[in-house]
Formats: structure tokens, C-alpha cells, sequence
């Protein structure tokens, strides 16, 4: 059964103790040039988390504050695993897209496949790799929620099983007006394990707001789904036209040589690939 | 004095053709000025492949691929495909008129191919993992597909060209390797067809970040149509090039012919573009007066619209008209993948990217490889005059002096 979390934006206080049991449990360096928190708060190889402040106004007109959780969306139907051409990216059954450096190539597919930019890359390591978060899976499969979810003391964030969380979130909405009616992360593309309530605009937190909810594996595979029938097929049809071209050649060669009175038949055996003695 | 004077006589002969083992190398100064660049690059590979990126790039998480995944694999795919496509007319639809162009082609692309492995292996940050793929099958992939291709027709290639080899070294293989060119022709132009669409369709996950002008499920179509038509015009430079060089004139009439072939595609090609614009409604993004827009219409006017009108002209049977026609769409195919890469990610990326000093001298260094490459290879097989030709004589003579 997929896991999944549901992030209420509106318990957010930014106060960051994601990030820090982030940091703790997956042994991340501080980034002193890329703060984890706050209005510049970057996502990258140190950074697999990190709480985005924006000033904005709500419904009523009033100037809020609101913090937004980033990290890997971890979807169901993910762009990076499908992207992988080693198998370093992997969907696991409870939900979790999880990272293995041993079978990284390197070739950073997985951060032009993600829609939400996640991985990220160590460039300044002699041997970089890919880093994102991985949900704890460690701890989920122990049962355990992820170090983040663990840590929050204002109970932003709920680990449960994703379809679970959207019921309960749909009833948070129709219980509560407050709220954006959508959830995000329901259907962009094609679904995903994190799961927000707002009660500001989604795109206004810098989600992004087009995604639409085909899942992006779906271009590939129809287009993949195709190549072995191509390739049969063209080299069929390569392998008769090679024959009908040569034995064409023959004819002619053979009418041109009784033409000229010589004996056709001799010359024309000869195929293409002697000619070239 | 006497001494030095002879010395420095030798010196100057030696330096005009280098004779090792049977091996014949003439050093020229364009060469020359390869070879230093070849050096250099050589240098700042192997410091890239110790250091990692930060040092030689300025490649980011906002652009993770750059001028070597642009230029080195994609382009360098493309202006290759000249081997299949020739491979296609010649040994498959026995054209034999463009068999004076055949094995040119074929070196083109292997070199080619063989250059793009190198920039690929540069591009790839666990470059000691590169086999990873051969047995952890990420087979969802369009890039596992990629790979497997572009390993496969490599080595397809190298067979092809064993062919050519065999008359020189090996000559008891020769037997052996003409036979089975017929069954590696064929695969060899298979293997092409998907990478070269596969390449386009490295990009359809990409959906939200490519510019509308260029995203679109044709293209794997697009990629694939373009790779075939620019192997004609190459042909056409380079056949301009190599008379220039080497000597080699391939008759005008060939290359009309193929150019013409190649013109026929283009006009398929260009109808299929106009009307998925039209299809996907978004025709109007290209006069916009943007960069993407303008970008786009450069692409489309100067290196597709032009070269069709010149293939079917009067002009398109001089040779000026055919470098002309090569030029501009060789042109149009390699400012196509830069702004499938680059263009069109302009807007969606906010950080902005302009490949290093270093990214430039990579990349140069592996196309100045290449011309050497290609110049070792004409000089000491017989690339141009393998038909029985009054030309070969002279040539014969010529190398025996």
C-alpha cells in the first residue's frame, strides 16, 4: 500500500526543524552559501528539504506570511525512475522513489526528467551524484514516519496511507472554507505521495500550477512501445527492398549486356558488394 | 654549419611526411594547429575526468546538460547519420551512382560515432560506471535505448569499416568481412532509424520545460527525418572539403542526385513541421518577435526553406550552389539541436547558462581529433578510390614516390 504525507500549509511556522532532522538523519552538511530556510531557502545536494518563505496576501486581503515544505514529490508514476536508464532510481511499493548511487551512471536525465526540478547534483565532488530526498525509507520500512514528519511540533505534516490522506484532506476542505479546493498533488501528473492544503493560491507558494495529470512516463512508453515493431519491421522491409533493388540491377544489367551481344546472364551475378574488388 | 644546414634540411622533409611502419602521416600547418588543439583538449579531459565539473564547467542544477550533451552527442549524431542514410541509398536501394560517396560517408560517421562516445563519456559524472546500463536494464528509458543503439551501430560500424581495413591489414579476413556486409548493411541502417528518433524522444518527458515551438510527440519524427536529409548536404561539404585537400572530385551529377534526395525529405519534413504548428495551435508563438520565436523561423527559413529552394534551382546543380545548400543545412540541423537544448529551455530556466571557456575547447578539441582522424585514414586507405578509376593509378603512383 503507498504511503504518503499531507502537508496543511496553514500550520506552518517555518521554524525549520524539518530541515535540521532532514539534515540529521541523512547526515547532510550545513550549506552556508544556500539557506534551508527562508525566502532564498534552494533545494540542492545539501539541501533535500527546505521551508520556502513568501509574503503574500490572503483571501481577505491581509498581508501573510506563509511557508511552504519542499522536497521530492515522490510520485506515483515518477519521471526520474522511468527516466533512469541504470536503475538507479526505484519506485518502492510503499511509495518512496528511492535513490541507488551504486547503479548511477551520471548522466543527470533524472533532473531534465522531473517536472518539479528535485534531484539535484554534487558538482563540486570529484564523483558526483544524484541527491534527493528518499523519504526515510529506512524508517518507513520499519514503520516509522519520515525524520521531518517525526520532528514537526506544530503537526503540519501527516504519514499515512495516500489514499487515506486524500480522503481526510477533501473532507478538510468541504469542513473548512478556508481552504484552495484542490489538492495539490492529487493528480499533478498523474499523482503524487506528498499531498498540500493551502488556504493561498498554489502557484503563489511557487508550486508549480500547469502540470497537468498525464503522468510523464506515458509520453515515453508510446513512444517506446513502438520501437521493436518498428525495428522488426523496417528490417524486413529493408531486407526486400535490398533484395528487389539488386535483382532489378541484374535485369537491366543483363538486358544492356544482350543489348551490346555479350553473355548477360555472367554479368549479371555480379551483386554490389563484389564490385568493389 | 654544414651539418645543422643538412640537419635542418632533414628536419624540413621529415616534417612534410612522417613514414612509420608502413604508415604515412603528411604534416601540414593546418595540421599542425590541429594536433596542438587536439593536445590542449586532450589536457583539459583528463583534468575534467579527475576533477569533476566545477572546475572546467559552468554547468548547474539548473542546466544540467550543456554544450557537450548539445553540441558533441546530439549534434554529432546527427551530422553522422550521413552513414546510414548513404548506407540506405547505395548498398540497400543499389544506387549505384552514389558509390563514390559511400565510403566517405561510412568514415564520416564512425568517426563521428566514436567522437560522440568520447563526449558522452566526458558528460557522464561516474564515467568509471558507464557500463552500468549493459546489465542493470532501465529499459522504461528512452536514453537505455540510446545507449544500446548507439553501442550496437558503433560496433556495426567498425565492422563495416573492417571491410576497408582487411585490403590493407588482415588480408585474409577480407573474404570473411565482405561477406557478411550485405546482413551489417542492413542492421546498420536499423540501428540508426531508432537512435537517431530516440534522440528527439529523449526529450518528450521534458514536456513542461521545452518551448511549445519545439516540444511535440513528433519529435522523434522531426529528429529522425532531419538526421537523414542532413546526410546529403554533408556529403556535399565534405566531398567541397576533401576535392579541396585531398583531390577528390565526386562528379556533380552525384551529388545533385543525392542533395535531391535529400531535398525531396526536406520538403516532407518541412510540411510535417508547419502543419503540427498549425495542429497544435501554435503557430502564432513564432512571430512573437522573442527569442524562441525568432530562433525558430531562423531554423526554419535559413536552414530548411532556403536549401529546398536551392536543390531545386539551377543553382542547386553548380558546386558552389551544392556547398551553399550543404552549408545552410547542416547549419539548420545543428542550430535545431542547440535550440531543442537551449533555446527552448531559456525561458523555463531561470538561471542562466553559457558553456565555459573549457566546455569550448572540449568540444573543439574532439571535432580537431576527428579531422585528424579522417586525414590518417584517407592517406593510408582507400577511401575515395576503391572503384577501378584512371584516378587511382595516378594516386598509386603519387604515394609510391
Amino acid at each position: 500500500m503507498s504511503k504518503g504525507v499531507l502537508v496543511d500549509i496553514t500550520k506552518c511556522i517555518g521554524c525549520g526543524s524539518c530541515t535540521v532532522a532532514c539534515k540529521m538523519w541523512n547526515k547532510l552538511e550545513y550549506d552556508n552559501k544556500v539557506p534551508s530556510i527562508g525566502e532564498d531557502a534552494t533545494l540542492n545536494d545539501k539541501n533535500w528539504t527546505v521551508v520556502v518563505q513568501s509574503s503574500l496576501n490572503n483571501a481577505k486581503g491581509e498581508s501573510v506570511w506563509r511557508f511552504a515544505k519542499q522536497q521530492c514529490m515522490h510520485c506515483v508514476d515518477p519521471a526520474c525512475a522511468s527516466a533512469c536508464f541504470s536503475r538507479a532510481l526505484q519506485k518502492n511499493a510503499d511509495g518512496a522513489v528511492v535513490y541507488y548511487p551504486d547503479l548511477c551512471v551520471g548522466c543527470r536525465y533524472c533532473m531534465i526528467a522531473c517536472p518539479f526540478d528535485v534531484p539535484k547534483y554534487e558538482w563540486s565532488k570529484a564523483a558526483p551524484q544524484i541527491t534527493k530526498c528518499q523519504m526515510c525509507s529506512s524508517r518507513i520500512a520499519k514503520g516509522e514516519a519520515p525524520a521531518c514528519v517525526a520532528v514537526c511540533p506544530t503537526g503540519v505534516m501527516k504519514f499515512a496511507d495516500r489514499q487515506e490522506l486524500i480522503n481526510e484532506a477533501h473532507l478538510m476542505l468541504k469542513r473548512d472554507d478556508r481552504y484552495m479546493k484542490t489538492v495539490y498533488g492529487e493528480h499533478e501528473v498523474g499523482g503524487t505521495c506528498w499531498l498540500y492544503v493551502s488556504d493561498v493560491p498554489f502557484d503563489q507558494l511557487g508550486f508549480k500550477s500547469k502540470l497537468g495529470s498525464v503522468p510523464l512516463p506515458s509520453y515515453t512508453h508510446s513512444f517506446l512501445k513502438n520501437v521493436p515493431v518498428i525495428a522488426l519491421g523496417w528490417g524486413v522491409l529493408l531486407t526486400g527492398m535490398s533484395f528487389y533493388a539488386r535483382r532489378r540491377n541484374e535485369i537491366a544489367k543483363a538486358k544492356q549486356a544482350k543489348r551490346n551481344g555479350t553473355d548477360g546472364n555472367q554479368q549479371g551475378e555480379d551483386d554490389d558488394f563484389d564490385e568493389e574488388d | 654549419m654544414v651539418q645543422t644546414a643538412i640537419n635542418k634540411g632533414r628536419m624540413m622533409t621529415s616534417m612534410k611526411r612522417i613514414e612509420l611502419f608502413g604508415w604515412k602521416f603528411t604534416i601540414t600547418p593546418a595540421r599542425k594547429i590541429l594536433t596542438f588543439i587536439a593536445a590542449f583538449s586532450i589536457a583539459a579531459m583528463v583534468i575534467r575526468l579527475i576533477t569533476g565539473f566545477s572546475l572546467l564547467t559552468n554547468l548547474n542544477d539548473d542546466w544540467p546538460w550543456g554544450l557537450w550533451i548539445a553540441f558533441d552527442v546530439l549534434t554529432g549524431v546527427a551530422l553522422a547519420g550521413g552513414g546510414y542514410s548513404t548506407a540506405l541509398v547505395v548498398h540497400i536501394l543499389h544506387r549505384d551512382k552514389y558509390h563514390p560517396v559511400a565510403r566517405g560517408a561510412l568514415l564520416t560517421s564512425l568517426l563521428g560515432y566514436i567522437l560522440v562516445m568520447a563526449g558522452l563519456f566526458l558528460d557522464i559524472g561516474q564515467w568509471f560506471n558507464f557500463w552500468r546500463p549493459f546489465v542493470s536494464w532501465g529499459h522504461a528509458s528512452v536514453l537505455f535505448e540510446v545507449f544500446w543503439c548507439i553501442s550496437i551501430y558503433t560496433t556495426i560500424q567498425v565492422l563495416e569499416f573492417g571491410e576497408i581495413v582487411t585490403e590493407k591489414i588482415g588480408i585474409k579476413l577480407h573474404r570473411f568481412f565482405k561477406k557478411i556486409l550485405p546482413v551489417l548493411m542492413i542492421i546498420g541502417v536499423v540501428f540508426p532509424t531508432l537512435h537517431q528518433s530516440s534522440l528527439g524522444a529523449l526529450f518528450l518527458i521534458a514536456v513542461h520545460k521545452v518551448y511549445p515551438l519545439w516540444w511535440t510527440e513528433y519529435l522523434p519524427v522531426f529528429f529522425l527525418m532531419s538526421s537523414f536529409f542532413i546526410g546529403p548536404a554533408m556529403v556535399c561539404v565534405e566531398s567541397a572539403l576533401a576535392g579541396k585537400f585531398f583531390g577528390h572530385k565526386v562528379s556533380l551529377n552525384v551529388l545533385s542526385g543525392l542533395a535531391r534526395i535529400s531535398g525531396r525529405m526536406m520538403v516532407l519534413y518541412l510540411g510535417l513541421k508547419i502543419f503540427d504548428l498549425f495542429e497544435r495551435g501554435v503557430v502564432g508563438l513564432a512571430f512573437l518577435g522573442n527569442l524562441e520565436g525568432n530562433m525558430f523561423l531562423l531554423e526554419i527559413i535559413v536552414g530548411v526553406a532556403i536549401p529546398i529552394g536551392i536543390v531545386f534551382s539551377r543553382f542547386g546543380k553548380t558546386r558552389n550552389g551544392l556547398l551553399v545548400y550543404g552549408v545552410l543545412t547542416s547549419g539548420g540541423v545543428i542550430l535545431n539541436r542547440m535550440n531543442t537544448v537551449f533555446t527552448s529551455m531559456v525561458s523555463y530556466s531561470s538561471g542562466a547558462y553559457f558553456p565555459s571557456i573549457w566546455e569550448f575547447i572540449v568540444s573543439i578539441g574532439l571535432i580537431s581529433i576527428g579531422c585528424l582522424l579522417y586525414s590518417f585514414i584517407v592517406e593510408n586507405f582507400n577511401i575515395f578510390d576503391h572503384h577501378p578509376s584512371q584516378r587511382s593509378d595516378k594516386h598509386d603512383n603519387q604515394l609510391s614516390v
